[in-house]
């Protein structure tokens, strides 16, 4: 890898060939699960996010980095639609999972979000017991035939969240009596049921203590061999440990992205360097 | 002669005032000191302790100056006519003698009620010079006590504040007193209630015509004070308002607060409201001018017979009035279910109604039940919707389209027209007060439990 | 992890799946679909109360009348006794000046009985607010009686057979030869507003009502109003948190949902019954609506001084103002906003209370109006309470009438009250 180039060059024409490189190095036959070109997001006049191209890969971390307002929670729910319930926000631009257009006639934002799952900074669950909670998303899609296979598709998401054994006799008991980080597991769990292609996770850890923290970062790397996983975090040590790209976004762009390490150790953009040591955010 | 006393009362206010302001003034200058508080407060306090003790000396001496003369006239009748005579009796008399004070005479008195009268009227003038005498004297040595305390080291603001507290403390205690008072009176009059009619018969008996013999030997029918289809009458009623509140209601709430925007809810929810602000007596009218000719003739058209004044009109009509109670209440609830739940459940692809249904309503729970029960209490306790448009006899029935009567009809018609207080018909209505207020109360404390309980678990 | 593997990846674009979804689409705008219905179902009911009201009240507000011109003669009515003249003889002459043809004696009966029986207590009553009347023609505007009222007006219509309607054919022959002759008008009535009940459709007015419900707001506010702000005020800026203030609020809080007809009993029980102040007085009405007020001033007050920011109070004290200071000299003005708002309000919902002024005998037959706090009188909802119990035509138009001047009434309130809480609300 080069030097960081001269200013000359725009942002926007860096990342797309560092993605090039990217691409032709580690993953020369894999196509992107989601692909996004020149997405911008307004709300009302405010133009909050601008011309963000990435492209993220089959079963593999990419952690957004970035200082707070800068956007990455913005692109994130661009990337489920989740942008759609909050007024007076537009978004322009193409946002493609597996190729298909998601803003498309064909794509029914229903199961998009089905297909494409998403963990909140702070815990949510229902208020309604451990079972029903992760049986939401199935009942609604009509994924599970019968009742013995929901019961399946129950324990398995549980299992694969790491909480299985700790409430498998207390399934019938309100999620909200679960700690903190159990809590978030159960989330996660919850997201899983549907069998989503990618995971979306907003700071998954940023309301939890150490030690659930890690949990949820062992977690993180288990489920990796299933799904994809895009994960916001404000925490660089936390990107640096969990994922294998990261995008680091400043002020509504996206300033560069690609593998983790090369981000962390020889960052192309001055403004990542700035981030990384600390100057700022 | 209560104007007099105020006017009396007044000058002499204003006099403490002027006087003891320039006195603190003109004893401070003497003493060459600063006065603790500003005369003003010297003024206050001297024209307070002058105008309030009197003042309230002259409202309680009107309070009992009739009941007192009462008992003195009574007293004053030639034994003979006098003994032996219950309470009734007695006021008969009373109001006798004081409609002839008044300048009406019927017929031709007995000649000791003439001068039983006349008396009246001479007491009534005496006691009446005797308050503003009595209220004269209080303030003038009010003026003079306080007059004496005045000094440049007197705390007069002190005084003035303590005045204040005082009197704000006795209207705070004011909400107290209602209470006690209604609790009292209910209780008392319902106690002299049950002196006659035992409370088991009044609780459970299914017979329930208050027309009792006035006399021994009239051949009326005798009372029988079962209450139990007056009870069943008004969850009739009620259960049939909720039944046309609860759905309109709710639905509205969702509506408003999932599917609206802000332009159309802001002008939608103040036309719901108007619903809650119009007079009880208007609904009623509408019943009977309107709504229950439209259902009796709809029902004759697919061969119902409904009945000029049934249930399902007023019961319609009262759950109309009830339903801006219940789409306020439930717009409250839903709006404070957390937007996390909701973007959880729309980020796993639930639809709206999906959300509404399974995650929303779930959690809003509480608050919506504790806004149905408030509703329900209003309706029970509803009267004049009922009076207009409901029946009077009460019947072992649960058929909306006949006519039922209510805990409400029932106080209302026992009590309007001219049967003296002692008559059991009367007392039963206070029985029937005493159970409606128990009932409400209960009601409101429930559902006021229910909403806090269920704010604390998200705040 | 578990021996079991997650069920075979799902379909999204197979038929079922796609026919589910539009399901689910479909079942989500039936809702949003309900929830509008139930919004219009109860606006559209508002419609229909407000728009009834209007049709059947709207005709009260003319009263149909005859010219007639009397001549009060000196025998009939002697200058040393007015009270007592036969004033009946003098407008019956008048109103058959006005048919000059030959009658029979039943023609005679049903032509006299066209015109309002309170016809001879409007000349009465001119007479002896100017006696020099007497030997002079006066013209009275004489209102007809009910039945011809209701006729004129379209209500009682013409094509159903005689034995159905109030009006006879005779009648009507004579009504449609004076409207010939231009001598039958429609003039506004103002006796609804300035004349007091009476047995005759076509002479009762609300002006007692309107006296009566006046008196007993003025006491209910001068009650109220001064207790529910010092209670407020003791509970929001000085009471200590301790049993007895929260026995306090408890209190309030459950005053504010007793049903007003528990408010009724007490009135009767206490202020007739133990105090023996007069039936039917404003006065008692007005202490019974004090009552159901207090609570509503005292929840506004409250709220209306909580929205002061404490920083005001800091600021008083640090310059060394006392308690008492502070609230009076400046949280209170600050707050009178939100009181005067709240008690309109409160006074607005007194306005309309029917059944306590019901239980204290506020709905007995008065007809005139109070003089003072303590004389019988009635209020403007138990008026439209008693005649919505009478059977004549006349009274139904006349409640409807009756139901739209409160209304209005109300309205002005509510108005005011928004008016002064936008100009004069602060946003901190």
């Amino acid at each position: 890898m080069s030097e960081v180039e001269p200013m000359q060059v725009s942002a926007g024409e860096l990342a797309r060939a560092a993605q090039n490189a990217v691409q032709a190095e580690a993953q020369p036959t894999a196509h992107a699960r989601v692909a996004a070109r020149d997405v911008n997001v307004y709300y009302g006049e405010n133009h909050a996010l601008k011309h963000v191209d990435i492209d993220i890969y089959n079963n593999e971390v990419v952690s957004f980095i970035g200082p707070s307002g800068c956007g990455k929670s913005t692109f994130l729910r661009c990337l489920n639609r989740m942008n759609d319930v909050i007024e007076g926000c537009r978004v322009t631009g193409e946002i493609m999972l597996d190729n298909q257009d998601i803003y498309s006639r064909d794509l029914d934002v229903v199961q998009l979000r089905a297909r494409v799952g998403m963990v909140f900074q702070k815990p949510n669950p229902f208020p309604k017991s451990i079972y029903d909670n992760i049986a939401y998303g199935p009942r609604l899609h009509g994924i599970a035939a019968g009742k013995s296979e929901l019961d399946d598709i129950v324990e398995v998401s549980l299992s694969k969240a790491g909480l299985w054994e700790e409430v498998k006799d207390r399934l019938k008991e309100p999620g909200t009596g679960l700690s903190g980080g159990q809590q978030q597991r159960l989330c996660i769990a919850r997201a899983i049921a549907v069998n989503p292609e990618v995971i979306l996770m907003d700071e998954p850890c940023s309301a939890l203590d150490p030690i659930a923290t890690a949990k949820i970062e062992e977690l993180i790397d288990e489920l990796r061999q299933n799904f994809t996983i895009v994960i916001v975090t404000h925490s660089m040590q936390q990107a640096a440990r969990v994922s294998q790209r990261t995008a680091f976004f400043h002020l509504g762009t996206l300033v560069e992205w690609g593998e983790t390490e090369q981000i962390f150790t020889k960052p192309r953009d001055e403004r990542t360097q700035g981030y990384i040591t600390g100057r700022f955010g | 002669m209560l104007e007099l006393v105020i006017l009396i009362l007044l000058v002499l206010c204003a006099f403490g005032y002027l006087m003891a302001r320039s006195r603190a003034v003109a004893l401070a200058t003497q003493a060459g000191v600063r006065n603790h508080s500003l005369p003003a407060y010297h003024g206050a306090f001297v024209a307070l302790w002058v105008g309030l003790p009197a003042f309230f000396l002259a409202l309680i001496w009107l309070l009992l100056q009739d009941s007192v003369i009462d008992q003195m006239i009574l007293a004053s009748l030639p034994a003979d006519m006098i003994a032996g005579l219950d309470a009734s009796r007695e006021s008969l008399i009373i109001s006798e003698i004081r409609s002839i004070a008044g300048g009406q005479v019927f017929g031709q008195p007995e000649p000791a009620v003439l001068d039983a009268a006349a008396r009246l009227n001479t007491w009534a003038s005496l006691a009446g010079w005797a308050m503003v005498a009595a209220c004269t004297c209080l303030a003038l040595a009010a003026l003079v006590v306080t007059r004496r305390k005045l000094s440049p080291s007197f705390r007069a603001r002190h005084g003035v504040e303590r005045i204040m507290d005082v009197l704000m403390i006795a209207c705070a205690v004011v909400a107290i007193l209602t209470t006690l008072g209604i609790v009292v009176s209910l209780l008392f009059e319902a106690y002299r209630f049950f002196e006659r009619v035992p409370v088991t018969e009044f609780l459970f008996g299914l017979n329930w015509e208050p027309q009792i013999a006035i006399r021994a030997d009239q051949v009326a029918g005798q009372g029988a004070f079962g209450a139990v289809p007056v009870f069943l009458g008004t969850l009739v009623i009620a259960f049939l308002a909720m039944l046309v509140a609860v759905p309109v209601g709710l639905l509205s709430a969702i509506y408003l607060a999932e599917y609206s925007g802000p332009r159309f809810r802001n002008s939608v929810k103040p036309i719901l409201e108007i619903l809650a602000g119009i007079p009880t007596v208007v609904y009623g009218f509408f019943a009977v001018l309107t709504v229950a000719p439209a259902m009796r003739s709809f029902g004759a058209s697919i061969g119902l017979d409904v009945a000029p004044n049934s249930a399902l009109a007023a019961g319609g009509v009262m759950g109309i009035m009830i339903i801006p109670f219940i789409s306020s209440l439930s717009d409250d609830a839903l709006n404070a279910v957390p937007r996390s739940l909701r973007d959880g459940s729309y980020a796993m692809g639930a639809t709206k109604a999906e959300t509404i249904k399974q995650v929303l309503l779930p959690a809003a729970l509480p608050g919506i039940m504790g806004g149905v029960l408030l509703a329900l209490s209003r309706a029970i306790g509803e009267t004049m919707i009922v009076v207009m448009a409901a029946g009077l006899i009460a019947k072992m029935n649960i058929n909306p389209l006949d006519s039922v009567t209510t805990v409400t009809v029932q106080i209302v018609t026992l009590l309007i027209g001219d049967t003296e207080f002692d008559n059991p018909k009367t007392l039963a209505a206070f029985a029937l007060g005493l159970v409606l207020f128990l009932v409400t109360l209960a009601l409101n404390v429930v559902a006021l439990r229910i909403v806090q309980k269920y704010r604390e678990k998200y705040d | 992890m578990a021996s079991i593997s997650m069920p075979e990846s799902h379909d999204w674009l197979s038929e079922s799946a796609r026919q589910r979804v539009q399901r689910r689409h479909a079942a989500d705008k039936r809702m949003r679909l309900y929830g509008l219905a139930a919004i219009g179902l109860a606006i559209g009911l508002l419609g229909v109360l407000l728009v009834s009201l209007i049709l059947s009240g709207y005709t009260a507000f003319v009263q149909t009348k005859v010219p007639l011109q009397v001549t009060v003669s000196p025998e009939q009515v002697k200058p040393d006794n007015l009270e007592r003249g036969n004033y009946r003889k003098l407008v019956r002459d008048a109103f058959l000046d006005l048919m000059p043809v030959e009658m029979s004696r039943s023609e005679q009966r049903d032509y006299l009985s066209m015109l309002s029986s309170g016809a001879p207590f409007l000349l009465r009553d001119r007479v002896l607010a100017d006696p020099s009347l007497v030997g002079q023609t006066v013209e009275i505007m004489a209102p007809l009686a009910d039945p011809m009222d209701q006729f004129h007006k379209g209500i009682i219509p013409r094509d159903v057979p005689e034995e159905q309607r109030r009006v006879n054919d005779v009648q009507i022959g004579y009504y449609d030869q004076l409207v010939a002759e231009g001598l039958v008008s429609t003039p506004f009535n103002w006796a609804l507003f300035f004349s007091p009940d009476s047995r005759f459709p076509e002479l009762a007015g609300l002006a007692g009502a309107l006296v009566g419900s006046f008196y007993a707001l003025l006491v209910c506010f001068l009650i109220s109003f001064p207790v529910g702000i010092a209670a407020a005020i003791y509970l929001e800026e000085f009471a200590r948190k301790n049993r007895w203030s929260d026995l306090i609020e408890v209190n309030i809080n459950n005053l504010a949902a007793v049903p007003s007809v528990v408010f009724g009993l007490l009135g009767l029980a206490v202020f007739l019954g133990f105090f023996g102040l007069p039936r039917s007085a404003p006065l008692v009405g007005g202490m019974v609506l004090s009552l159901m007020t207090l609570p509503t001033i005292i929840i506004a007050t409250r709220a209306a001084l909580k929205a002061v920011p404490p920083s005001i109070r800091e600021a008083a004290f640090g310059i060394g103002a006392s308690r008492h200071q502070v609230v009076t000299h400046h949280v209170l003005p600050l707050a009178l906003p939100g009181i005067l708002t709240g008690t309109i309000i409160g006074l607005a919902q007194a306005l309309g209370e029917t059944a306590p002024l019901l239980l204290i005998g506020m709905n007995a037959f008065i007809t005139s109006a109070p003089g003072g706090l303590t004389d019988p009188a009635t209020a403007l909802p138990t008026q439209i309470f008693i005649w919505a119990d009478s059977p004549e035509r006349g009274f139904v138009a006349r409640t409807s009438a009756a139901i739209l001047v409160l209304i209005g009434f109300l309205i002005i309130m509510n108005a005011i009250a928004i008016f002064l809480r936008q100009k004069l609300e602060r946003k901190w």
